[in-house]
């Protein structure tokens, strides 16, 4: 399974390793979530949905940041265009779940679009300050309508209103398998994106933006498809969220939640089809462990991500890319 | 006698107060090996920096296959054929050589059949004395090779018009003469601009040289006009070394 001396220790080695491999990985995994439904207690099952969830969330945001090397800090605001897109007409117009969900995607995926297109004038530090602005922006925006979204204390969506095609989306298990279909999808969708030429060129612009630019490639198309592809995502979990766990609120918009999914793909390894999803259950173990022992919870996790960072910089699969599976997509 | 394949007109670019390329004429006719030499400073880099779209140029105009491409975007006048190879070595560090070859072949190919990519990729690394090393990290390699792997992508570029900056600086004696022989066998497929200080090497190679000094156009000739031009040694002379 190790590379021989001298191959490649950080990118997979696309075109030498079996091409089955990525494929398998995946299944394997959406498979080994299906199994595990059965093992676990209802406890971790209630937490592995809203992981599930929210690593969709840090997917989406790991396809700019770890795939096409753009920070932005404000994707709170891509994650709630999807919470309030599907939340709004359900909460004040009794939307159906279906057409809602596809109102909170057809909103995020609006929203990215003007963002990226303005954004994208920027580049590093700027980028990351007016991504940063634009989301403050949208958070203000969801307070200054509290007559309709109730701001901070947010809305709850009735449990009957959460049924699609006769399956009650409250129901524990139903809720999983909701959250792993979506999550499901979306890793294979990843998966497939980034064996694609585009999903190439974004890894060429993150390594060396000029030569992919003079190789030809229209360098901002490539972007601003890579923040709508982000985007998109991001408020796709943001609609689930509010679907599957009843709630939308303001602090899903605040600047928080913008960063949430940054410190889930750091510590799972950026640029890694799987380290969102294993940044995301590490985090939330470790925060829920932490804060069972002590109250200064927050000290255990901030100690713990210090020394992730210290001795795997690259993230928990970036680190396993680096030491045992070179392939790793 | 048809229209040349690369034409420009009073091109030039000013930094700030200084005017690195003064109203450039130069006509590059379909498949000529073409050298472009001139003392450090001269502005060569500069002037064929306009031409493939990295720098814009204050004044003047570029015109490429019969189109006017003066304002089109870098990107877009790669997508018409041209491949440019950069003096100061720049690759995708991070990534497989394979990987940096392919990039390039894939947006060249129509049709970037995992396959057929494969296959031109190994074809471009065997071409450069490279393919034994498809799955080494391209920043791992010597400084040489990462000038071959440069000149490789371009290959996978399959271009029209392969511009090069300077691509045996650096290189070792035996890698220089390997570099001579694929210039001359790339010479039959397509037209090559050449930057190069290596005199034997543009002597070797070029069927026409430009010389620039000062930003200006100083001479133009075959091999044998331009060893043979005074103001061309003076201009080598009064900068020290070719
Ligand atoms: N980006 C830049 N800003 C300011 N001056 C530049 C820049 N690029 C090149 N120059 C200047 O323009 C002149 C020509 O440079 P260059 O085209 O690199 O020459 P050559 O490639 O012939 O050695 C030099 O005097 C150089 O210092
Ligand atoms: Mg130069």
């Amino acid at each position: 399974m190790s590379p021989p001396a001298g191959e490649s220790p950080h990118w997979p080695a696309v075109g030498r390793t079996p091409r089955f491999r990525s494929p398998l990985l995946h299944a394997g995994i959406i498979l080994g979530l299906i199994v595990i439904h059965f093992i676990l207690p209802e406890y971790h099952n209630g937490n592995l949905a809203r992981i599930m969830v929210l690593a969709v969330y840090a997917m989406g945001y790991n396809i700019l940041f770890g795939y096409t090397g753009l920070l932005s800090l404000g994707h709170a605001l891509f994650f709630a265009a999807g919470m309030y897109g599907l939340g709004l007409p359900m909460h004040l117009l009794g939307a159906t779940p279906a057409p809602a969900f596809l109102g909170g995607l057809a909103t995020a995926l609006v929203v990215s679009a003007v963002i990226g297109f303005l954004a994208l004038r920027t580049s590093g530090v700027a980028f990351m300050i007016v991504t940063l602005m634009f989301a403050q922006a949208g958070f203000l925006t969801v307070l200054l309508f509290g007559e309709y979204t109730r701001g901070d204390e947010g809305f709850v969506i009735q449990q009957a209103a959460r049924q699609v095609a006769g399956i009650d989306l409250t129901d524990p298990s139903n809720r999983y398998f909701a959250a792993l279909t979506l999550f499901g999808v979306c890793l294979l969708l990843i998966a497939w994106l980034v064996q694609t030429p585009f999903g190439r060129c974004l890894v060429a612009i993150r390594e060396n933006e000029e030569r992919a630019r003079l190789l030809g490639y229209d360098v901002l198309a490539h972007k601003l498809g890579a923040v709508i592809i982000s985007g998109t995502m991001s408020g796709a979990a943001g609609a689930a969220y509010a679907l599957l766990f009843g709630y939308a609120g303001a602090t899903f918009a605040s600047v928080q939640y913008s960063i949430l999914p940054l410190l889930w793909v750091l510590l799972g390894g950026a640029g890694t089809t799987i380290g969102p999803f294993i940044g995301t259950v590490f985090m939330f173990y470790l925060i829920d462990l932490a804060s069972g022992v002590t109250s200064a919870y927050m000290l255990i996790a901030g100690l713990a991500l210090v020394l992730l960072t210290i001795f795997a910089p690259q993230g928990l699969a970036g680190e396993l890319r680096r030491r045992l599976m070179s392939w790793l997509p | 006698m048809t229209a040349p394949l690369l034409s420009t007109r009073g091109l030039s670019k000013s930094f700030g107060g200084l005017e690195a390329v003064r109203d450039v004429d130069f006509d590059l006719p379909e498949g000529q090996i073409r050298a472009l030499i001139g003392p450090n400073g001269a502005g060569k880099s500069t002037f064929v920096g306009m031409i493939c779209g990295r720098i814009p140029a204050s004044r003047g105009d570029v015109r490429f296959a019969g189109r006017d491409i003066t304002d089109l975007a870098a990107h877009r006048r790669i997508g018409l054929g041209m491949a440019y190879s950069f003096q100061i070595t720049s690759i995708f560090a991070r990534l497989s050589l394979h990987e940096n070859v392919a990039l390039a072949v894939r947006r060249a190919l129509a049709q970037p059949h995992p396959a057929a990519v494969d296959q031109r990729v190994a074809a471009v690394l065997d071409r450069v004395g490279l393919a034994g090393r498809a799955y080494q990290t391209a920043g791992e390699l010597s400084y040489g090779h990462q000038r071959l792997l440069e000149i490789a992508m371009g290959l996978g570029q399959t271009p029209r018009l392969f511009i090069l900056d300077e691509p045996t600086q650096g290189l070792a004696e035996s890698e220089v003469e390997t570099f001579k022989a694929l210039i001359r066998t790339l010479g039959g497929e397509t037209t090559i601009l050449l930057i190069e200080h290596n005199m034997r090497v543009v002597m070797e190679t070029a069927e026409y040289i430009t010389v620039l000094d000062g930003g200006r156009r100083l001479a133009e000739g075959t091999p044998a006009e331009i060893r043979a031009d005074a103001s061309v040694q003076r201009a080598y002379l009064g900068s020290g070394s070719p």
